[in-house]
Protein backbone atom coordinates (compact mmCIF):
# COMPACT_ATOMS: atom_id res chain seq x y z
CA UNK A 1 0.00 0.00 0.00
CA UNK A 2 1.27 3.45 -0.68
CA UNK A 3 1.21 5.92 2.14
CA UNK A 4 -1.00 8.91 2.40
CA UNK A 5 1.58 11.08 0.64
CA UNK A 6 1.56 8.71 -2.28
CA UNK A 7 5.13 7.54 -1.75
CA UNK A 8 5.90 5.54 1.35
CA UNK A 9 9.22 5.82 3.08
CA UNK A 10 9.62 2.11 2.42
CA UNK A 11 10.18 3.04 -1.22
CA UNK A 12 13.45 4.69 -0.31
CA UNK A 13 14.82 1.74 1.64
CA UNK A 14 17.31 -0.24 -0.42
CA UNK A 15 15.80 -3.24 -2.11
CA UNK A 16 16.81 -6.87 -1.71
CA UNK A 17 19.59 -6.49 -4.24
CA UNK A 18 21.37 -4.63 -1.49
CA UNK A 19 22.10 -1.40 -3.32
CA UNK A 20 23.20 0.15 -0.06
CA UNK A 21 25.62 3.04 -0.30
CA UNK A 22 29.12 1.62 -0.09
CA UNK A 23 30.28 0.72 3.36
CA UNK A 24 30.04 -1.98 5.93
CA UNK A 25 26.77 -3.89 5.91
CA UNK A 26 25.52 -4.46 9.37
CA UNK A 27 25.73 -7.98 10.75
CA UNK A 28 22.06 -8.20 11.72
CA UNK A 29 21.03 -7.03 8.28
CA UNK A 30 23.21 -9.65 6.63
CA UNK A 31 21.96 -12.46 8.86
CA UNK A 32 18.33 -11.54 8.50
CA UNK A 33 18.56 -10.97 4.77
CA UNK A 34 20.37 -14.28 4.38
CA UNK A 35 17.79 -16.16 6.42
CA UNK A 36 14.93 -14.60 4.46
CA UNK A 37 16.54 -15.40 1.11
CA UNK A 38 17.34 -18.92 2.23
CA UNK A 39 13.80 -19.71 3.31
CA UNK A 40 12.52 -18.30 0.03
CA UNK A 41 14.87 -20.55 -1.91
CA UNK A 42 13.92 -23.57 0.20
CA UNK A 43 10.22 -23.07 -0.46
CA UNK A 44 10.75 -22.73 -4.19
CA UNK A 45 12.99 -25.80 -4.18
CA UNK A 46 10.39 -27.88 -2.36
CA UNK A 47 7.69 -26.90 -4.84
CA UNK A 48 9.97 -27.55 -7.82
CA UNK A 49 11.11 -30.92 -6.49
CA UNK A 50 7.51 -31.96 -5.88
CA UNK A 51 6.72 -31.11 -9.48
CA UNK A 52 9.75 -32.98 -10.75
CA UNK A 53 8.94 -36.04 -8.63
CA UNK A 54 5.35 -36.11 -9.86
CA UNK A 55 6.35 -35.61 -13.48
CA UNK A 56 9.10 -38.28 -13.56
CA UNK A 57 6.87 -40.88 -11.99
CA UNK A 58 3.84 -40.01 -14.08
CA UNK A 59 5.36 -39.71 -17.55
CA UNK A 60 6.13 -43.44 -18.16
CA UNK A 61 2.58 -44.42 -17.27
CA UNK A 62 1.15 -41.57 -19.34
CA UNK A 63 3.10 -42.80 -22.36
CA UNK A 64 1.70 -46.30 -21.87
CA UNK A 65 -1.88 -45.06 -21.46
CA UNK A 66 -4.11 -46.83 -24.01
CA UNK A 67 -6.84 -44.17 -23.79
CA UNK A 68 -6.71 -40.37 -23.87
CA UNK A 69 -5.64 -39.17 -20.44
CA UNK A 70 -7.58 -35.92 -20.64
CA UNK A 71 -10.82 -37.02 -22.27
CA UNK A 72 -11.40 -40.56 -21.08
CA UNK A 73 -13.61 -41.50 -18.16
CA UNK A 74 -12.13 -44.97 -17.78
CA UNK A 75 -9.93 -45.77 -14.83
CA UNK A 76 -8.44 -49.28 -15.09
CA UNK A 77 -4.72 -48.86 -14.45
CA UNK A 78 -3.89 -52.53 -15.00
CA UNK A 79 -0.14 -53.11 -15.43
CA UNK A 80 0.51 -53.94 -19.06
CA UNK A 81 -2.88 -52.61 -20.16
CA UNK A 82 -3.11 -49.13 -18.69
CA UNK A 83 -6.44 -47.42 -19.37
CA UNK A 84 -6.95 -44.28 -17.35
CA UNK A 85 -8.42 -40.85 -18.01
CA UNK A 86 -9.26 -37.94 -15.70
CA UNK A 87 -12.27 -36.30 -17.30
CA UNK A 88 -14.78 -37.41 -14.67
CA UNK A 89 -12.37 -36.84 -11.80
CA UNK A 90 -11.49 -33.39 -13.00
CA UNK A 91 -15.15 -32.52 -13.38
CA UNK A 92 -16.02 -33.78 -9.91
CA UNK A 93 -13.09 -31.99 -8.30
CA UNK A 94 -13.84 -28.70 -10.00
CA UNK A 95 -17.59 -28.99 -9.39
CA UNK A 96 -17.26 -29.58 -5.66
CA UNK A 97 -14.71 -26.80 -5.26
CA UNK A 98 -16.67 -24.32 -7.37
CA UNK A 99 -19.81 -25.05 -5.43
CA UNK A 100 -17.98 -24.65 -2.14
CA UNK A 101 -16.59 -21.30 -3.32
CA UNK A 102 -19.95 -20.07 -4.60
CA UNK A 103 -21.33 -20.55 -1.12
CA UNK A 104 -18.32 -19.81 1.06
CA UNK A 105 -16.91 -16.63 -0.53
CA UNK A 106 -20.03 -14.44 -0.29
CA UNK A 107 -20.88 -15.88 3.09
CA UNK A 108 -17.35 -15.37 4.38
CA UNK A 109 -17.22 -11.80 3.11
CA UNK A 110 -20.62 -10.99 4.60
CA UNK A 111 -19.55 -12.58 7.88
CA UNK A 112 -16.38 -10.52 7.89
CA UNK A 113 -18.30 -7.33 7.10
CA UNK A 114 -20.75 -8.08 9.86
CA UNK A 115 -18.00 -8.78 12.38
CA UNK A 116 -15.94 -5.70 11.51
CA UNK A 117 -18.53 -3.10 10.49
CA UNK A 118 -21.86 -3.93 12.07
CA UNK A 119 -21.54 -6.14 15.15
CA UNK A 120 -21.20 -4.42 18.52
CA UNK A 121 -17.87 -5.15 20.15
CA UNK A 122 -19.27 -7.50 22.79
CA UNK A 123 -20.68 -9.70 20.05
CA UNK A 124 -17.90 -9.44 17.45
CA UNK A 125 -15.22 -11.19 19.47
CA UNK A 126 -17.15 -14.26 20.60
CA UNK A 127 -18.77 -14.63 17.18
CA UNK A 128 -15.37 -14.50 15.50
CA UNK A 129 -14.02 -17.16 17.87
CA UNK A 130 -16.94 -19.44 17.13
CA UNK A 131 -16.25 -19.20 13.41
CA UNK A 132 -12.55 -19.81 14.00
CA UNK A 133 -13.52 -22.92 15.97
CA UNK A 134 -15.06 -24.37 12.82
CA UNK A 135 -11.53 -24.62 11.47
CA UNK A 136 -10.48 -26.78 14.40
CA UNK A 137 -12.97 -29.58 13.68
CA UNK A 138 -11.17 -32.52 12.01
CA UNK A 139 -12.28 -33.22 8.46
CA UNK A 140 -13.31 -36.77 9.31
CA UNK A 141 -15.93 -35.32 11.63
CA UNK A 142 -17.21 -33.12 8.81
CA UNK A 143 -17.34 -36.18 6.59
CA UNK A 144 -19.31 -38.31 9.02
CA UNK A 145 -21.62 -35.47 9.96
CA UNK A 146 -22.11 -34.63 6.29
CA UNK A 147 -23.22 -38.07 5.21
CA UNK A 148 -24.95 -39.27 8.40
CA UNK A 149 -26.66 -36.14 9.69
CA UNK A 150 -26.71 -33.54 6.95
CA UNK A 151 -27.37 -35.59 3.82
CA UNK A 152 -30.77 -36.94 4.94
CA UNK A 153 -32.02 -33.34 5.34
CA UNK A 154 -31.20 -32.63 1.70
CA UNK A 155 -33.04 -35.62 0.25
CA UNK A 156 -36.23 -33.64 -0.33
CA UNK A 157 -34.47 -30.65 -1.82
CA UNK A 158 -32.34 -32.73 -4.17
CA UNK A 159 -35.40 -34.64 -5.30
CA UNK A 160 -37.32 -31.44 -5.94
CA UNK A 161 -34.45 -29.98 -7.97
CA UNK A 162 -34.20 -33.20 -9.95
CA UNK A 163 -37.97 -33.28 -10.58
CA UNK A 164 -38.08 -29.70 -11.76
CA UNK A 165 -34.75 -29.30 -13.55
CA UNK A 166 -33.78 -32.89 -14.31
CA UNK A 167 -33.63 -32.11 -18.06
CA UNK A 168 -30.58 -29.95 -17.37
CA UNK A 169 -27.34 -32.03 -17.27
CA UNK A 170 -26.23 -30.55 -13.94
CA UNK A 171 -29.36 -31.90 -12.22
CA UNK A 172 -29.79 -35.25 -13.92
CA UNK A 173 -30.71 -38.36 -11.93
CA UNK A 174 -30.42 -40.93 -10.60
CA UNK A 175 -29.60 -39.22 -7.31
CA UNK A 176 -26.73 -40.88 -5.43
CA UNK A 177 -26.60 -41.33 -1.67
CA UNK A 178 -23.64 -39.00 -1.38
CA UNK A 179 -23.71 -36.29 -4.04
CA UNK A 180 -21.43 -33.55 -5.29
CA UNK A 181 -24.10 -31.15 -4.08
CA UNK A 182 -23.86 -32.35 -0.47
CA UNK A 183 -20.09 -32.44 -0.56
CA UNK A 184 -19.98 -28.90 -1.94
CA UNK A 185 -22.05 -27.57 0.94
CA UNK A 186 -20.04 -29.42 3.58
CA UNK A 187 -16.82 -28.21 1.98
CA UNK A 188 -18.18 -24.65 2.00
CA UNK A 189 -18.61 -24.91 5.77
CA UNK A 190 -15.08 -26.26 6.05
CA UNK A 191 -13.43 -23.38 4.15
CA UNK A 192 -15.69 -20.69 5.61
CA UNK A 193 -13.46 -20.01 8.65
CA UNK A 194 -10.36 -19.36 6.52
CA UNK A 195 -12.16 -16.96 4.23
CA UNK A 196 -13.94 -15.23 7.10
CA UNK A 197 -10.84 -14.84 9.25
CA UNK A 198 -8.62 -13.43 6.51
CA UNK A 199 -11.30 -11.12 5.11
CA UNK A 200 -12.05 -9.91 8.61
CA UNK A 201 -8.39 -9.10 9.06
CA UNK A 202 -8.19 -6.92 5.95
CA UNK A 203 -11.55 -5.21 6.44
CA UNK A 204 -10.60 -4.30 9.99
CA UNK A 205 -7.52 -2.53 8.65
CA UNK A 206 -9.44 -0.12 6.43
CA UNK A 207 -8.04 3.28 7.43
CA UNK A 208 -10.55 5.27 9.47
CA UNK A 209 -9.65 8.27 7.28
CA UNK A 210 -11.08 6.51 4.21
CA UNK A 211 -14.25 5.47 5.98
CA UNK A 212 -14.79 8.96 7.37
CA UNK A 213 -14.07 10.42 3.95
CA UNK A 214 -16.92 8.43 2.50
CA UNK A 215 -19.29 9.19 5.37
CA UNK A 216 -18.52 12.90 5.16
CA UNK A 217 -19.63 12.85 1.52
CA UNK A 218 -23.02 11.64 2.67
CA UNK A 219 -22.54 7.92 2.19
CA UNK A 220 -24.84 5.57 4.03
CA UNK A 221 -23.22 2.76 5.95
CA UNK A 222 -23.52 0.37 3.02
CA UNK A 223 -22.25 2.99 0.55
CA UNK A 224 -19.33 3.65 2.87
CA UNK A 225 -18.53 -0.07 2.85
CA UNK A 226 -18.76 -0.12 -0.93
CA UNK A 227 -16.57 2.93 -1.50
CA UNK A 228 -14.01 2.45 1.27
CA UNK A 229 -14.00 -0.99 2.88
CA UNK A 230 -14.55 -3.38 -0.02
CA UNK A 231 -12.06 -1.83 -2.47
CA UNK A 232 -9.48 -1.72 0.30
CA UNK A 233 -10.03 -5.38 1.13
CA UNK A 234 -10.36 -6.68 -2.42
CA UNK A 235 -6.88 -8.14 -2.79
CA UNK A 236 -7.14 -9.70 0.66
CA UNK A 237 -10.47 -11.30 -0.16
CA UNK A 238 -9.02 -12.79 -3.34
CA UNK A 239 -6.08 -14.22 -1.41
CA UNK A 240 -8.40 -15.57 1.26
CA UNK A 241 -10.56 -17.23 -1.38
CA UNK A 242 -7.52 -18.81 -2.99
CA UNK A 243 -6.38 -20.30 0.30
CA UNK A 244 -9.90 -21.62 0.78
CA UNK A 245 -9.98 -22.99 -2.74
CA UNK A 246 -6.62 -24.68 -2.23
CA UNK A 247 -8.05 -26.37 0.82
CA UNK A 248 -11.18 -27.38 -1.09
CA UNK A 249 -9.27 -28.82 -4.05
CA UNK A 250 -7.10 -30.93 -1.80
CA UNK A 251 -9.66 -32.01 0.79
CA UNK A 252 -9.61 -35.80 0.99
CA UNK A 253 -11.18 -37.53 3.97
CA UNK A 254 -14.47 -35.64 4.11
CA UNK A 255 -15.00 -36.08 0.37
CA UNK A 256 -14.04 -39.74 0.46
CA UNK A 257 -16.65 -40.35 3.13
CA UNK A 258 -19.42 -38.22 1.65
CA UNK A 259 -19.37 -38.74 -2.10
CA UNK A 260 -20.50 -42.16 -3.37
CA UNK A 261 -18.16 -43.62 -5.93
CA UNK A 262 -19.50 -44.66 -9.32
CA UNK A 263 -18.73 -47.81 -11.28
CA UNK A 264 -15.50 -47.47 -13.26
CA UNK A 265 -16.08 -46.90 -16.96
CA UNK A 266 -19.44 -45.17 -16.57
CA UNK A 267 -19.99 -42.69 -19.40
CA UNK A 268 -19.26 -39.09 -18.56
CA UNK A 269 -22.02 -37.33 -16.67
CA UNK A 270 -22.16 -33.75 -15.46
CA UNK A 271 -24.79 -34.10 -12.76
CA UNK A 272 -24.17 -32.58 -9.34
CA UNK A 273 -26.79 -34.91 -7.94
CA UNK A 274 -24.58 -37.91 -8.50
CA UNK A 275 -21.39 -39.14 -6.89
CA UNK A 276 -17.88 -39.39 -8.21
CA UNK A 277 -14.34 -39.04 -7.04
CA UNK A 278 -11.99 -36.10 -6.78
CA UNK A 279 -8.28 -36.35 -7.43
CA UNK A 280 -7.56 -36.59 -3.73
CA UNK A 281 -10.31 -39.09 -2.92
CA UNK A 282 -9.45 -41.22 -5.97
CA UNK A 283 -5.90 -41.56 -4.73
CA UNK A 284 -6.97 -42.21 -1.12
CA UNK A 285 -9.58 -44.79 -2.12
CA UNK A 286 -7.04 -46.82 -4.09
CA UNK A 287 -3.95 -46.59 -1.92
CA UNK A 288 -4.03 -50.39 -1.74
CA UNK A 289 -3.25 -50.65 -5.47
CA UNK A 290 0.09 -48.86 -5.30
CA UNK A 291 2.02 -52.11 -5.79
CA UNK A 292 3.09 -51.76 -9.40
CA UNK A 293 5.07 -48.70 -10.61
CA UNK A 294 3.01 -48.35 -13.78
CA UNK A 295 -0.39 -48.37 -12.07
CA UNK A 296 0.97 -46.15 -9.28
CA UNK A 297 2.09 -43.82 -12.05
CA UNK A 298 -1.52 -43.42 -13.11
CA UNK A 299 -2.44 -42.13 -9.67
CA UNK A 300 0.61 -39.91 -9.60
CA UNK A 301 -0.46 -38.48 -12.94
CA UNK A 302 -3.78 -37.62 -11.29
CA UNK A 303 -1.85 -35.97 -8.47
CA UNK A 304 0.15 -34.00 -11.02
CA UNK A 305 -3.03 -32.60 -12.54
CA UNK A 306 -4.19 -31.49 -9.08
CA UNK A 307 -0.80 -29.83 -8.58
CA UNK A 308 -1.05 -27.98 -11.89
CA UNK A 309 -4.67 -27.05 -11.25
CA UNK A 310 -3.74 -25.44 -7.93
CA UNK A 311 -0.96 -23.54 -9.69
CA UNK A 312 -3.22 -22.25 -12.42
CA UNK A 313 -5.82 -21.13 -9.92
CA UNK A 314 -3.20 -19.24 -7.93
CA UNK A 315 -1.80 -17.63 -11.06
CA UNK A 316 -5.27 -16.41 -12.02
CA UNK A 317 -5.67 -14.98 -8.55
CA UNK A 318 -2.35 -13.13 -8.86
CA UNK A 319 -3.49 -11.62 -12.13
CA UNK A 320 -6.75 -10.47 -10.56
CA UNK A 321 -4.93 -8.93 -7.62
CA UNK A 322 -2.28 -7.23 -9.75
CA UNK A 323 -4.57 -5.90 -12.44
CA UNK A 324 -5.27 -2.72 -10.53
CA UNK A 325 -2.14 -2.70 -8.47
CA UNK A 326 -1.43 0.96 -9.16
CA UNK A 327 -4.59 1.69 -7.24
CA UNK A 328 -3.84 -0.34 -4.17
CA UNK B 1 -27.11 28.20 -1.30
CA UNK B 2 -24.95 29.02 1.71
CA UNK B 3 -26.68 28.68 5.04
CA UNK B 4 -26.43 30.18 8.51
CA UNK B 5 -25.36 27.98 11.40
CA UNK B 6 -26.82 28.64 14.83
CA UNK B 7 -25.44 26.64 17.74
CA UNK B 8 -27.16 26.76 21.13
CA UNK B 9 -25.87 25.38 24.44
CA UNK B 10 -24.00 22.52 22.89
CA UNK B 11 -22.31 19.87 25.03
CA UNK B 12 -20.30 17.16 23.31
CA UNK B 13 -19.38 13.84 24.88
CA UNK B 14 -17.17 10.85 24.20
CA UNK B 15 -18.97 8.26 26.33
CA UNK B 16 -18.98 9.82 29.80
CA UNK B 17 -16.22 12.29 29.03
CA UNK B 18 -17.49 15.77 28.30
CA UNK B 19 -15.10 17.14 25.70
CA UNK B 20 -16.84 20.42 24.87
CA UNK B 21 -19.15 22.40 27.10
CA UNK B 22 -21.82 24.94 26.58
CA UNK B 23 -20.99 26.38 23.18
CA UNK B 24 -23.30 28.89 21.54
CA UNK B 25 -22.39 30.74 18.37
CA UNK B 26 -23.71 31.96 15.05
CA UNK B 27 -21.90 31.53 11.75
CA UNK B 28 -23.08 33.84 8.97
CA UNK B 29 -23.65 32.53 5.47
CA UNK B 30 -20.92 33.28 2.91
CA UNK B 31 -18.34 33.98 5.55
CA UNK B 32 -15.19 32.29 6.77
CA UNK B 33 -15.02 31.52 10.47
CA UNK B 34 -11.77 30.33 12.00
CA UNK B 35 -11.51 28.23 15.17
CA UNK B 36 -8.31 28.69 17.11
CA UNK B 37 -7.17 27.42 20.49
CA UNK B 38 -4.67 25.14 22.18
CA UNK B 39 -4.43 21.46 21.35
CA UNK B 40 -7.09 19.30 22.96
CA UNK B 41 -9.57 22.11 23.59
CA UNK B 42 -12.17 20.44 21.40
CA UNK B 43 -12.01 22.36 18.10
CA UNK B 44 -12.13 19.22 15.99
CA UNK B 45 -14.73 17.66 18.22
CA UNK B 46 -16.98 20.67 17.97
CA UNK B 47 -16.43 21.05 14.24
CA UNK B 48 -17.51 17.45 13.69
CA UNK B 49 -20.81 18.07 15.46
CA UNK B 50 -21.72 20.52 12.68
CA UNK B 51 -22.18 17.71 10.16
CA UNK B 52 -22.99 14.93 12.61
CA UNK B 53 -19.67 13.20 12.02
CA UNK B 54 -19.12 13.17 15.77
CA UNK B 55 -21.62 10.37 16.30
CA UNK B 56 -19.65 8.12 13.96
CA UNK B 57 -17.24 7.58 16.86
CA UNK B 58 -18.53 4.90 19.26
CA UNK B 59 -19.94 6.61 22.36
CA UNK B 60 -20.02 10.01 20.67
CA UNK B 61 -23.11 12.05 21.55
CA UNK B 62 -24.33 15.61 21.69
CA UNK B 63 -26.70 17.73 23.81
CA UNK B 64 -28.11 21.03 22.65
CA UNK B 65 -29.08 22.23 19.22
CA UNK B 66 -27.42 23.08 15.92
CA UNK B 67 -29.67 24.95 13.51
CA UNK B 68 -28.92 25.15 9.80
CA UNK B 69 -31.15 28.03 8.79
CA UNK B 70 -34.50 26.75 10.09
CA UNK B 71 -33.62 23.10 10.45
CA UNK B 72 -32.39 21.48 13.66
CA UNK B 73 -29.67 19.04 12.61
CA UNK B 74 -30.22 16.93 15.69
CA UNK B 75 -34.00 16.63 15.54
CA UNK B 76 -35.18 13.04 15.40
CA UNK B 77 -36.60 13.52 11.90
CA UNK B 78 -33.25 14.44 10.38
CA UNK B 79 -31.14 11.79 8.68
CA UNK B 80 -27.41 12.27 9.39
CA UNK B 81 -26.64 11.13 5.85
CA UNK B 82 -28.54 14.03 4.34
CA UNK B 83 -26.90 16.43 6.80
CA UNK B 84 -23.49 15.34 5.51
CA UNK B 85 -24.58 15.95 1.95
CA UNK B 86 -25.41 19.52 2.91
CA UNK B 87 -22.42 20.13 5.14
CA UNK B 88 -19.20 18.93 3.55
CA UNK B 89 -15.91 18.28 5.27
CA UNK B 90 -12.19 18.34 4.52
CA UNK B 91 -9.90 16.54 6.92
CA UNK B 92 -6.54 17.36 8.39
CA UNK B 93 -4.77 14.58 6.49
CA UNK B 94 -5.65 14.32 2.81
CA UNK B 95 -7.74 11.16 2.42
CA UNK B 96 -8.49 10.49 -1.25
CA UNK B 97 -9.92 7.02 -1.83
CA UNK B 98 -6.77 5.01 -2.55
CA UNK B 99 -8.37 2.58 -4.99
CA UNK B 100 -9.96 5.28 -7.14
CA UNK B 101 -8.63 7.42 -9.95
CA UNK B 102 -8.48 11.19 -9.67
CA UNK B 103 -11.65 11.45 -11.72
CA UNK B 104 -13.51 8.85 -9.66
CA UNK B 105 -12.46 10.50 -6.43
CA UNK B 106 -14.14 13.72 -7.45
CA UNK B 107 -17.11 11.86 -8.91
CA UNK B 108 -17.56 9.69 -5.80
CA UNK B 109 -19.97 12.04 -4.08
CA UNK B 110 -22.01 12.53 -7.25
CA UNK B 111 -22.34 8.81 -7.71
CA UNK B 112 -23.46 8.47 -4.09
CA UNK B 113 -26.11 11.06 -4.90
CA UNK B 114 -27.28 8.93 -7.80
CA UNK B 115 -26.02 11.20 -10.59
CA UNK B 116 -25.53 8.80 -13.51
CA UNK B 117 -25.49 11.08 -16.56
CA UNK B 118 -21.93 10.92 -17.90
CA UNK B 119 -21.98 14.41 -19.30
CA UNK B 120 -23.14 15.92 -16.02
CA UNK B 121 -20.55 13.94 -14.08
CA UNK B 122 -17.71 14.93 -16.42
CA UNK B 123 -18.68 18.58 -16.36
CA UNK B 124 -19.03 18.66 -12.59
CA UNK B 125 -15.68 16.95 -12.11
CA UNK B 126 -13.96 19.51 -14.30
CA UNK B 127 -15.73 22.40 -12.62
CA UNK B 128 -14.85 21.11 -9.15
CA UNK B 129 -11.21 20.51 -10.05
CA UNK B 130 -11.03 24.02 -11.50
CA UNK B 131 -12.70 25.32 -8.36
CA UNK B 132 -10.05 23.60 -6.29
CA UNK B 133 -7.24 25.04 -8.45
CA UNK B 134 -6.12 21.59 -9.45
CA UNK B 135 -7.43 21.20 -12.98
CA UNK B 136 -4.31 22.33 -14.82
CA UNK B 137 -2.12 19.97 -12.85
CA UNK B 138 -4.21 16.83 -13.33
CA UNK B 139 -6.21 17.29 -16.52
CA UNK B 140 -3.90 14.94 -18.43
CA UNK B 141 -3.96 12.16 -15.88
CA UNK B 142 -7.51 11.98 -14.59
CA UNK B 143 -7.45 8.19 -14.80
CA UNK B 144 -4.37 7.87 -12.59
CA UNK B 145 -4.68 7.02 -8.90
CA UNK B 146 -5.48 9.91 -6.60
CA UNK B 147 -2.98 8.61 -4.08
CA UNK B 148 -0.19 9.29 -6.59
CA UNK B 149 -0.50 13.07 -6.20
CA UNK B 150 1.59 15.19 -3.86
CA UNK B 151 0.22 15.97 -0.42
CA UNK B 152 -0.92 19.45 -1.41
CA UNK B 153 -2.51 18.16 -4.60
CA UNK B 154 -4.25 15.40 -2.66
CA UNK B 155 -5.68 17.95 -0.26
CA UNK B 156 -7.00 20.03 -3.15
CA UNK B 157 -8.39 16.83 -4.63
CA UNK B 158 -10.27 16.28 -1.38
CA UNK B 159 -11.56 19.84 -1.55
CA UNK B 160 -12.69 19.21 -5.13
CA UNK B 161 -14.39 16.03 -3.99
CA UNK B 162 -16.19 17.96 -1.25
CA UNK B 163 -17.35 20.85 -3.46
CA UNK B 164 -18.49 18.53 -6.25
CA UNK B 165 -21.64 17.68 -4.31
CA UNK B 166 -22.48 21.38 -3.91
CA UNK B 167 -22.76 21.52 -0.12
CA UNK B 168 -24.10 24.61 1.65
CA UNK B 169 -21.41 24.61 4.28
CA UNK B 170 -17.80 23.47 4.17
CA UNK B 171 -15.95 22.37 7.31
CA UNK B 172 -12.17 22.21 7.20
CA UNK B 173 -10.11 20.72 10.01
CA UNK B 174 -6.55 22.07 9.76
CA UNK B 175 -6.56 21.54 5.99
CA UNK B 176 -3.04 22.92 5.57
CA UNK B 177 -1.23 21.39 8.51
CA UNK B 178 0.43 18.70 6.38
CA UNK B 179 1.33 21.04 3.53
CA UNK B 180 4.22 23.21 2.40
CA UNK B 181 3.87 27.03 2.37
CA UNK B 182 3.10 27.20 -1.36
CA UNK B 183 0.32 24.62 -1.21
CA UNK B 184 -0.91 26.36 1.91
CA UNK B 185 -1.18 29.66 0.08
CA UNK B 186 -2.95 27.94 -2.80
CA UNK B 187 -5.52 26.54 -0.41
CA UNK B 188 -5.92 29.83 1.43
CA UNK B 189 -6.65 31.57 -1.87
CA UNK B 190 -9.11 28.85 -2.59
CA UNK B 191 -10.87 29.31 0.74
CA UNK B 192 -11.27 33.02 0.11
CA UNK B 193 -12.75 32.37 -3.33
CA UNK B 194 -15.05 29.62 -2.10
CA UNK B 195 -16.56 32.07 0.35
CA UNK B 196 -18.72 33.45 -2.46
CA UNK B 197 -20.62 30.20 -2.56
CA UNK B 198 -20.23 28.43 0.73
CA UNK B 199 -20.29 29.03 4.43
CA UNK B 200 -16.83 28.01 5.59
CA UNK B 201 -15.58 26.98 9.01
CA UNK B 202 -11.89 26.28 9.36
CA UNK B 203 -9.84 25.00 12.29
CA UNK B 204 -6.26 26.21 12.31
CA UNK B 205 -3.23 26.44 14.54
CA UNK B 206 -1.76 29.08 12.33
CA UNK B 207 -2.69 32.57 13.57
CA UNK B 208 -1.56 34.26 10.38
CA UNK B 209 -3.75 31.92 8.45
CA UNK B 210 -6.74 32.75 10.60
CA UNK B 211 -5.97 36.44 10.16
CA UNK B 212 -5.56 36.07 6.39
CA UNK B 213 -8.60 34.07 5.49
CA UNK B 214 -11.28 34.52 8.10
CA UNK B 215 -13.97 37.13 8.72
CA UNK B 216 -14.70 35.92 12.22
CA UNK B 217 -12.52 34.06 14.69
CA UNK B 218 -13.58 31.89 17.60
CA UNK B 219 -11.16 31.17 20.41
CA UNK B 220 -11.58 27.93 22.36
CA UNK B 221 -9.77 27.06 25.55
CA UNK B 222 -9.87 24.55 28.33
CA UNK B 223 -9.37 25.18 32.02
CA UNK B 224 -7.16 22.12 32.57
CA UNK B 225 -6.54 18.76 30.96
CA UNK B 226 -9.48 16.47 31.53
CA UNK B 227 -11.81 19.47 31.75
CA UNK B 228 -14.16 20.21 28.86
CA UNK B 229 -13.18 22.80 26.29
CA UNK B 230 -15.20 26.02 26.08
CA UNK B 231 -15.74 28.82 23.63
CA UNK B 232 -14.01 31.81 25.17
CA UNK B 233 -15.01 34.42 22.62
CA UNK B 234 -15.99 34.90 19.02
CA UNK B 235 -15.74 38.18 17.17
CA UNK B 236 -14.60 39.82 13.98
CA UNK B 237 -11.13 38.58 13.18
CA UNK B 238 -9.70 42.09 13.27
CA UNK B 239 -11.09 42.63 16.74
CA UNK B 240 -9.89 39.26 18.07
CA UNK B 241 -6.37 39.94 16.88
CA UNK B 242 -6.13 43.59 17.87
CA UNK B 243 -8.44 44.10 20.76
CA UNK B 244 -9.92 40.94 22.29
CA UNK B 245 -12.28 41.21 25.24
CA UNK B 246 -10.91 38.24 27.16
CA UNK B 247 -7.48 38.18 28.71
CA UNK B 248 -7.03 34.48 27.80
CA UNK B 249 -7.54 35.28 24.13
CA UNK B 250 -4.98 38.03 24.19
CA UNK B 251 -2.47 35.77 25.97
CA UNK B 252 -2.97 33.00 23.45
CA UNK B 253 -2.68 35.27 20.44
CA UNK B 254 0.40 37.02 21.67
CA UNK B 255 2.02 33.70 22.48
CA UNK B 256 1.99 34.21 26.23
CA UNK B 257 -0.10 31.14 26.67
CA UNK B 258 0.21 28.64 29.50
N1 LIG C 1 -12.16 9.44 19.69
C1 LIG C 1 -12.05 10.00 20.90
N2 LIG C 1 -12.41 9.32 21.99
C2 LIG C 1 -12.30 9.89 23.23
N3 LIG C 1 -11.85 11.12 23.45
C3 LIG C 1 -11.48 11.86 22.40
C4 LIG C 1 -11.55 11.34 21.06
N4 LIG C 1 -11.11 12.30 20.22
C5 LIG C 1 -10.78 13.34 20.98
N5 LIG C 1 -10.99 13.11 22.30
C6 LIG C 1 -10.76 14.03 23.41
O1 LIG C 1 -11.56 15.17 23.24
C7 LIG C 1 -10.84 16.35 23.61
C8 LIG C 1 -10.85 17.32 22.46
O2 LIG C 1 -10.13 16.75 21.37
P1 LIG C 1 -10.07 17.43 19.94
O3 LIG C 1 -9.44 16.47 19.03
O4 LIG C 1 -11.42 17.93 19.60
O5 LIG C 1 -9.11 18.65 20.22
P2 LIG C 1 -8.55 19.73 19.20
O6 LIG C 1 -8.88 21.06 19.75
O7 LIG C 1 -9.01 19.44 17.83
O8 LIG C 1 -7.00 19.48 19.31
P3 LIG C 1 -5.88 19.64 18.17
O9 LIG C 1 -5.65 21.08 18.02
O10 LIG C 1 -4.70 18.95 18.76
O11 LIG C 1 -6.40 18.99 16.95
C9 LIG C 1 -9.44 15.89 24.01
O12 LIG C 1 -9.39 15.80 25.40
C10 LIG C 1 -9.33 14.52 23.39
O13 LIG C 1 -8.50 13.71 24.18
MG1 LIG D 1 -8.06 18.72 16.00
Amino acid sequence: MSSITGRSTVDQVPGPTGDVPRGRRRLGDTLFGGAANLSGVVVIAIVALTGVFLATRAVPSLLDDKVNFLTSTEWVPEPGNLRFGILQILWTTVSISVMAMIIAVPLGVLNALFLTQYAPRWLARPAASVIDLLAAIPSIVYGLWGIQVFAPHLTGLQKAVNDGLGWFPLFEGPISAGTIFIAGIVLAIMVLPIITALSREVFAQTPAANKEGALALGATKWEMIRTAVLPFGRAGVVSASMLGLGRALGETIAITIIVSSVAPGTDFFASWLQGGETFASKIANNAAEFNDPSSTGAYIAAGLVLFVLTFVVNAIARVIVNRRKAFA
Amino acid sequence: MAKRIDVKDLNVYYGNFKAVEDVSMTVEPRSVTAFIGPSGCGKSTFLRTLNRMHEVIPGGRVEGSVMLDEEDLYSAKVDPVSVRRTVGMVFQRPNPFPTMSIFDNVAAGLRLNGVKNRKVVTETVEKSLRGANLWNEVKDRLDKPGAGLSGGQQQRLCIARAIAVQPEVMLMDEPCSALDPISTLAIEDLIVSLKDEFTIVIVTHNMQQAARVSDRTAFFNLAATGKPGRLIEIDDTATIFSNPVQKATEDYISGRFG
